[in-house]
């Protein structure tokens, strides 16, 4: 991987984890660009939310090192986790608080300096005045997801790491959050990285696509060069072929 | 691990406390389970010290320290639950991983959750011993300053135990939820909360001596029978505890560590 030219937000070497005898994650390299928004694509058990785990300093990696921005997550973690954040519909904001108060509680965590203007300004970007006050655990999946990215934004992350961010909305909600992902990229200068199952989402949203199956990156490039290359029409043809082992590539094409 | 992994601020302190008073404020069951147990508890041994108040000589004598020992003891719990359960709490709304991946450290962590159970021991316990004075004739605060060493090194030991059994519950899931509640139950005859050390059998004394509460409900009763402030108790308790807070503190760290090698902080079910 040549990182010399090129300004890294993420950068994985050999990175791999092992469950006893399971492999989770098998000694995986990639560099994310700053700046860009990347797919990660698997079927379920690829390893996609175990590499975003190595990725946010969650999971610790068998073998290989992730690094954010330069730094070693599993030595210097905390020299970069204000700088990140992290959405997934498995993880959630306390019930009981209203989101107000789950953003405030956020806001010092990530030492954000004018917490009440960050969330008046959040509020209206992602039109949560409505339910500002409502306890998180009273919400609708789309008000839940808009609340889970608001936290998400709190700190104006340089690096967004997404689990399924439209998982179980309704489309108007999930081009929305879309939209806004889109809008926040532009502005910020920021880079996402995405998981998901939504092939629309990602040919939308993405810059590149890293596909994986088994733990492996069995393919990487960016959304139209997949189509060309696999000689489909969209991405959910590509990773149906990928995931069922039907095609192989018309050219090949180094994973990493 | 950098330097950063121990700087340490307030602010960060203060967001975890804050979002367990917002929890708190939030629920009144959780207010009134706070107080609840301890008064049931505070009358059950309150009348029976009344009762024994009836004999004479040395059953008079232990009677008179039931209503202290109880206190202190349920301070002793309710340190420990307090701490456990306030971590349980990122647990049992699926919020620990928000926390982990943000720049909260792990001592500022401990720290939030070792503030939490004395707020929560004031929301019970405060109430408890008004009632205590106001049924019983009993107050514990009449101890005076004495009651700083006591509280002191009691809540010492419950976070140190707090401390090893959230470790156990990140590492194992909720499925190890149970043992928060029951862990304490082995120090209650253990550290003598209720008879002098001497009641134990020989060989079992040494292992009394090990605990820091022993020390501490020793020195009660010599403060309630016999009005002496026993200094060298109290200074052995607190060379316990700051072996114990050690240790309580490394088996969180190093829990959180295996945590993260087992997977267990992105599936933190049962």
């Amino acid at each position: 991987m040549d990182t010399r030219s090129k300004a890294f937000a993420i950068e994985a070497d050999g990175l791999a984890k092992h469950y006893g005898e399971a492999i989770a994650v098998d000694g995986i390299s990639f560099g994310i660009e700053a700046g860009t928004i990347t797919g990660l694509l698997g079927g379920n058990g690829a390893g996609k939310t175990t590499t975003i785990g190595m990725i946010m300093g969650l999971v610790a990696p068998s073998a290989g090192r992730v690094r954010v921005f330069g730094a070693d997550m599993a030595e210097e973690r905390y020299r970069v986790l204000g700088r990140m954040n992290f959405e997934s519909p498995y993880v959630d904001l306390p019930h009981r608080l209203t989101v107000r108060q789950n953003l405030k509680v956020f806001a010092l965590l990530y030492d954000v300096a004018d917490s009440d203007a960050r969330i008046a300004a959040l509020s209206e970007s992602l039109d949560l005045a409505e339910f500002l006050d409502r306890q998180a655990g009273k919400l609708s999946a789309g008000q839940k997801t808009r609340a889970a990215l608001a936290k998400a934004l709190i700190n104006e992350p340089d690096l967004l790491v997404l689990d399924e961010p439209t998982a179980s909305l309704d489309p108007d909600t999930a081009d929305w959050i879309r939209g806004h992902l889109e809008r926040y990229r532009a502005e910020r200068g920021a880079t996402i990285l995405l998981a998901s199952h939504n092939m629309f989402e990602v040919e939308r949203l993405c810059d590149r696509v890293i596909m994986m199956k088994r733990g492996k990156i069995v393919d990487d490039d960016a959304p139209d060069a997949l189509l060309v290359r696999y000689g489909r029409q969209n991405l959910e043809e590509v990773f149906l072929d990928v995931a069922r082992g039907r095609r192989q590539p018309a050219l090949s094409r180094s994973a990493s | 691990m950098s330097v950063e992994a121990h700087s340490f601020s307030p602010r960060r302190i203060s967001a975890i406390i804050l979002r367990h008073w917002y929890l708190l404020r939030s629920s009144w069951p959780r207010l009134v389970e706070l107080a609840y147990w301890p008064a049931v508890q505070m009358f059950m041994w309150g009348f029976l010290q009344l009762g024994m108040a009836r004999q004479s000589g040395a059953a008079l004598a232990a009677a008179s320290t039931f209503l202290a020992a109880f206190l202190l003891w349920d301070l002793l719990f309710r340190g420990q639950i307090g701490f456990s359960m306030s971590f349980m709490e990122e647990m049992w709304s699926r919020n620990l991983p928000n926390l982990m991946i943000s720049p909260l450290r792990p001592a500022e962590f401990m720290v939030a959750l070792m503030a939490m159970s004395v707020i929560r021991l004031c929301v019970g316990f405060l109430p408890v011993t008004i009632l205590a004075i106001v049924f019983f004739g009993f107050n514990l605060w009449g101890l005076g300053l004495a009651l700083v060493a006591f509280f002191a090194n009691l809540f010492f030991t419950a976070w140190a135990v707090g401390m090893l059994c959230s470790g156990l519950v990140m590492r194992n899931g909720l499925g190890a939820e149970g043992l928060t509640w029951s862990i304490m139950f082995i120090f209650l005859p253990l550290t003598c909360v209720y008879y002098p050390v001497t009641t134990l059998p020989a060989f079992v004394q040494p292992i009394a001596w090990a605990l820091p509460p022993t020390a501490v409900f020793e020195g009660m009763r010599a403060l309630v029978v016999e009005h002496v402030f026993r200094t060298e108790l109290m200074a052995w308790a607190l060379g316990l505890n700051l072996v114990w807070l050690i240790v309580g503190a490394a088996s969180f760290v190093l829990l959180l560590d295996s945590a993260r090698k087992a997977g267990a902080l992105i599936q933190t079910g049962e």
